[in-house]
């Protein structure tokens, strides 16, 4: 199929940026969306022109580096799925698709698509971990039993890769459901109970100061998750909070 | 750090927002109570029982406490939203060429500001139509004694004859039911959302919150708005 692209162009983080207008031909039903853009990269190298710089890693949906907005939603029209997982068969011969960056003053663009989503490791540093003495006396982790249901629903927490699609998605570029994401997975097992209190308190103190919006519960985050993260998390985080702030 | 984290963070604010909120739709529900007595036929003393419960309302200490919760409510609940609007505009200062939230959102949740907005418009018309009329205004010439033998100001002849004026009475009932239609639509995100906000999210209950919440945003402003309509097209000329 033959397609047209309108991609953001912006050379660094200092000027300004604007849309180009690319065609490419001969992509097959069967690529990625990222080869698609690869095609089109090989075609620029090849005329001498830069390449479009973007994100990406893995290339099966697990690392959380690919980051396309694709005609106005984060990884494309597909649910549940990467920007590397997104078919060219989602879309029509003739097609025209606009790609930009994710877009958030705390994701400050760094190179055309590529944004600094550094923001998400300084919440996870503020709290997302627990604090476990390597002395040679740890305790073996599976000596503590864990309800199923929470193990469940800590681990469907933990898969959150930290793409950064629910800040793209929410009108108000709140990362709630990430942080929330990152709250929960430990708020729910025995091994996270020792610092909840802080926890939850500093992921949200480091997430508003890194300019995130307010989440307004339109649920557009919860939709767009490649991992399906719920907004269950969100509900969670808000009790954590309310709990660990009358204390 | 705790204590000013519940005054100033971003979860505060929603706490706040979703506490005033539901205050608030207590509040709806009295309020629709009281004027369900605006539906009594005129020969059945409507006008008596009417305006001595709006002497109850304006006189009773326990009322007057809620009622200034009430306004506290509104206040803090708009001033809020201000607030959280602003903030959330800045924290996407380049925006997309191309965006498309209908794809994964609902209408009312993404317009919460402007339906707010409409609403609190409205309460200022709508108070100073009848609150500060009966505060202020003129009825204080129309103090009459009720068989009960209260002396009470006429509310209810004032209400009844806004919304049978022959000239503005039919357009003060649509534009009434307009101001519903922005209540319907704010509650229909509201009402769910302010559960979501105070933690209580359940796949056990989440569906009832949500069909309740759709209910009420659907009854409450319904019930509301055929009111003028009653009065202006089924209820005795006075």
């Amino acid at each position: 199929m033959n397609l047209t692209l309108k991609i953001w162009r912006q050379k660094n983080a200092d000027t300004k940026g604007k849309m180009v207008t690319y065609q490419v031909s001969d992509i097959s039903n069967d690529m990625s969306f990222l080869e698609m853009m690869d095609v089109l990269n090989e075609q620029l190298i090849s005329k001498g022109d830069e390449p479009v710089a973007f994100d990406h890693d893995c290339r099966e949906g697990i690392c959380g580096s690919c980051n396309l907005q694709i005609n106005g939603e984060p990884h494309g029209p597909d649910r549940g799925v990467t920007t590397c997982q997104l078919h060219m068969r989602k879309f029509n011969d003739g097609d025209t698709i606009i790609i930009e960056p994710f877009r958030a003053k705390a994701f400050p663009v760094i190179k055309d698509l590529v944004v600094d989503r550094s923001a998400f490791d300084r919440i996870q540093q503020a709290g997302g971990y627990i604090s476990v003495n390597t002395s040679g006396n740890t305790q073996d982790a599976n000596s503590i039993p864990v309800e199923k249901e929470n193990a469940d629903m800590s681990f469907y927490a933990a898969t959150c890769i930290g793409c950064g699609a629910c800040v793209a998605a929410c009108k108000n570029a709140s990362a709630m459901l990430f942080t929330s994401a990152k709250v929960s997975q430990f708020a729910l097992l025995p091994q996270g109970e020792v610092e909840a209190d802080r926890r939850v308190l500093q992921m949200v103190e480091q997430m508003d100061k890194e300019g995130f919006g307010n989440c307004t519960n339109t649920g557009a985050c919860e939709i767009e998750c490649p991992k399906g993260i719920s907004l269950e998390n969100i509900a969670r985080m808000n009790r954590e909070y309310l709990k660990a702030s009358i204390k | 750090m705790a204590k000013s984290a519940l005054l100033k963070s971003s979860l505060a604010k929603k706490y706040w927002m979703a506490f005033t909120g539901l205050f608030l739709c207590l509040f709806l529900v009295g309020h629709l109570f009281g004027n369900l007595q605006l539906l009594i036929p005129v020969s059945e003393g409507a006008r008596d029982q009417f305006n001595e419960y709006a002497l109850f309302m304006t006189t009773n200490p326990a009322v007057k406490i809620l009622s200034y919760v009430t306004y506290l409510s509104i206040l803090f609940h708009a001033i809020d939203g201000i607030l959280l609007t602003i903030h959330n505009r800045k924290a996407r200062p380049q925006g997309y060429v191309s965006f498309k939230p209908s794809t994964n959102t609902m209408w009312s949740s993404r317009n919460m500001g402007i339906l707010g907005t409409v609403i609190l418009a409205f309460i200022v018309v709508h108070m100073s139509m009848f609150w500060a009329e009966m505060k202020f205004g003129g009825l204080d010439e129309t103090v009459y004694t009720t068989a009960n033998g209260e002396e009470v100001k006429d509310l209810y002849t004032l209400t009844i004859k806004t919304f049978q004026d022959a000239q503005y009475g039919l357009i003060w009932a649509i534009a009434y039911a307009v101001a519903m239609l922005a209540i319907g639509f704010h509650l229909s995100h509201g009402f769910s959302s302010g559960f979501q906000s105070l933690g209580v999210n359940h796949p056990k209950y989440n569906g009832f919150i949500k069909k309740t919440g759709y209910a009420f945003a659907v009854l409450v402003p319904l019930a509301f708005a055929v009111i003028p309509f009653y009065i202006h097209f089924v209820l005795e000329k006075i």
